[in-house]
């Protein structure tokens, strides 16, 4: 009942599934934190700028973000990050679509975070004498991280779901490989059992374990 | 909070500040003066690309209105369909008994682990399989299918957060003047919870209308962005144009949404009517993700 999936690479597809996740998570975490930054920072232009990106990219669709990096940055403009073969070409577009729009979110959940620590311990720090770098960066962001790890593992979670989009320019992930093979077997519940499997493997350990982790290092107040 | 992190800036701060806007502001300058002579470089700057969506109203008539249409009407139906789907399945499970709350939390919690792209290509085959809905409505029943699955299940998180938020003396006052299990539910819970939820459903409008993307990109329903890719066959190339009036449509719908759901958040906490128990715009971005472990404030109730 099972020997059709010998002539998939299902485990391939996953891994690709899981390094488009782990890529874009570290490059939104970066460019997210900085967003966060530039959004409750003392200058006017910079937080601006910050709530503009947030404002626009939450509400574009990721499905326009990554099709237009294919269609748009690549086939029109011609920018291929560095790759050659059709096929990493699309795999880094992807993950630059999942990190632009993916980092709005973290920037949100950090600044949620930032909202949680008290007043009293950014006035504290400035009564020191710190100035906006070490405050945010001594003080604030370290306690801030410390409770945004419940937000931001949702936000990871929704990435790894996210991923499948890319199956829309063609990166060999999980739900291109499900498309397929639904399309060349009459297996159809078997086939989507499988593959949905697949998902709730990723995602669920790792919202109980980030879970476990958050409630850990979260700040008792 | 933001002004507690920094002093009143002094004639430094205030000199280093300008620096930082002065270096922000060539670096966006470089940024957008590098995609205007890519753009001019490739040609997609062109008049011809832009005029049909400035002149004339075929582009809009042709491709975009009907576009709209689509992605408002899957977005619409699946809302319409999930909202008594997640409500049931919301109130299951707050149940007593085990054999109602179990199965429910099972349901709910694999549709939000599974994206909502492979519950789409499952429905796409499903109709093709097992019923004789024509070809040309698959995708919109299949769009539709994912959509409901995935968002029945996240309107019933938002249905149990929207119960759990009342204050516990609402229950109490019910029970003690005798009021059934069912009752406390129907007369009591259900129409504040309603009121509390109002701006948690609006802003998972959004959400829904951006998944409706996913079907015009891998399914073949012809909704608002699938129409981008066809005016970019019809007018000659202008992908960039295209896409950039259907980006900012979305925008603007999207954000529509968002304003209308926080203005109704406002003024729900404002009102004094109510018990001031209200499910924010914010609650929905963890709600969408699997909740296990997040932080929600509805654990104490």
């Amino acid at each position: 009942m099972f020997d059709f999936l010998e002539d998939y690479d299902l485990l391939g597809a996953f891994w690709t599934t899981v390094q488009l996740a782990v890529l874009s998570a570290v490059g939104s975490l970066i460019w997210g934190t900085l967003l966060a930054a530039m959004r409750v920072g003392p200058v006017p232009l910079m937080r601006g700028f910050g709530t503009a990106y947030v404002n626009i990219v939450r509400n574009i669709p990721l499905t326009v973000i990554i099709l237009f990096t294919s269609l748009g940055l690549n086939q029109t403009l011609g920018v291929s990050l560095g790759a050659d073969d059709f096929e990493s070409i699309n795999f880094r577009l992807a993950v630059l679509g999942l990190i632009l729009y993916t980092s709005a979110f973290v920037c949100e959940a950090l600044r949620s975070g930032i909202n949680t620590v008290p007043v009293g311990q950014a006035e504290a720090a400035r009564a020191l004498g710190l100035n906006f770098n070490q405050v945010l960066g001594l003080v604030v962001l370290p306690q801030a991280f410390r409770s945004s790890v419940g937000p931001l593992a949702n936000v990871l979670i929704a990435l790894i779901k996210n991923t499948t989009v890319a199956a829309a320019i063609g990166v060999a992930e999980a739900a291109l490989l499900m498309k397929e093979m639904i399309e060349n077997e009459a297996q159809l519940l078997l086939i989507s059992a499988v593959i949905a499997f697949g998902f709730v493997v990723l995602t669920l350990p790792t919202g109980l374990f980030l879970g476990w982790v958050g409630k850990k290092v979260a700040v008792k107040r | 909070m933001s002004s507690v992190l920094y002093d009143a800036q002094g004639p430094r701060a205030k000199r280093r500040n300008a620096v930082f806007t002065v270096v922000f502001l060539l670096a966006l300058a470089a940024l957008l003066w590098w995609v205007f002579s890519t753009l001019n470089d490739k040609g997609q700057l062109e008049w011809a690309l832009w005029k049909p969506f400035f002149t004339g109203t075929e582009a809009w008539t042709t491709y975009i209105w009907p576009g709209l249409q689509n992605t408002l009407k899957a977005a619409v139906l699946a809302v319409i369909i999930a909202l008594p789907l997640g409500a049931v399945l919301g109130i299951a499970r707050l149940s007593d008994h085990a054999w109602v709350r179990v199965p429910a939390g099972i349901v709910v919690e694999f549709f939000r682990a599974i994206p909502v792209l492979v519950l789409m290509i499952f429905g796409l085959a499903l109709f093709a399989e097992y019923t004789n809905v024509s070809s040309d409505d698959r995708p919109l029943y299949a769009v539709v299918t994912g959509l409901v699955l995935y968002n029945a299940s996240v309107l019933a998180e938002i249905v149990r957060a929207g119960i759990l938020s009342l204050p516990k003396g609402q229950s109490e006052a019910a029970m003690a003047i005798g009021l059934r299990k069912n009752q406390l539910m129907r007369l009591v819970l259900l129409p504040q919870a309603v009121t509390a939820m109002l701006p948690a459903i609006v802003s998972q409008l959004v959400v829904i209308v951006k998944d409706t993307a996913l079907g015009g990109a891998v399914l073949t329903f012809p909704e608002l962005l699938a129409s981008a890719n066809t005016m970019s066959g019809y007018y000659g190339a202008n992908v960039i144009a295209s896409f950039t009036v259907v980006a900012v449509l979305f925008i603007a719908l999207n954000f529509a949404l968002t304003s209308f759901a926080s203005w109704l958040e406002a003024r729900l906490r404002r009102s004094k009517r109510s018990t001031g128990a209200v499910l924010g715009v914010e609650d929905v971005d963890d709600i969408n993700a699997a909740e296990v472990g997040g932080p929600h404030k509805t654990d104490g109730v």
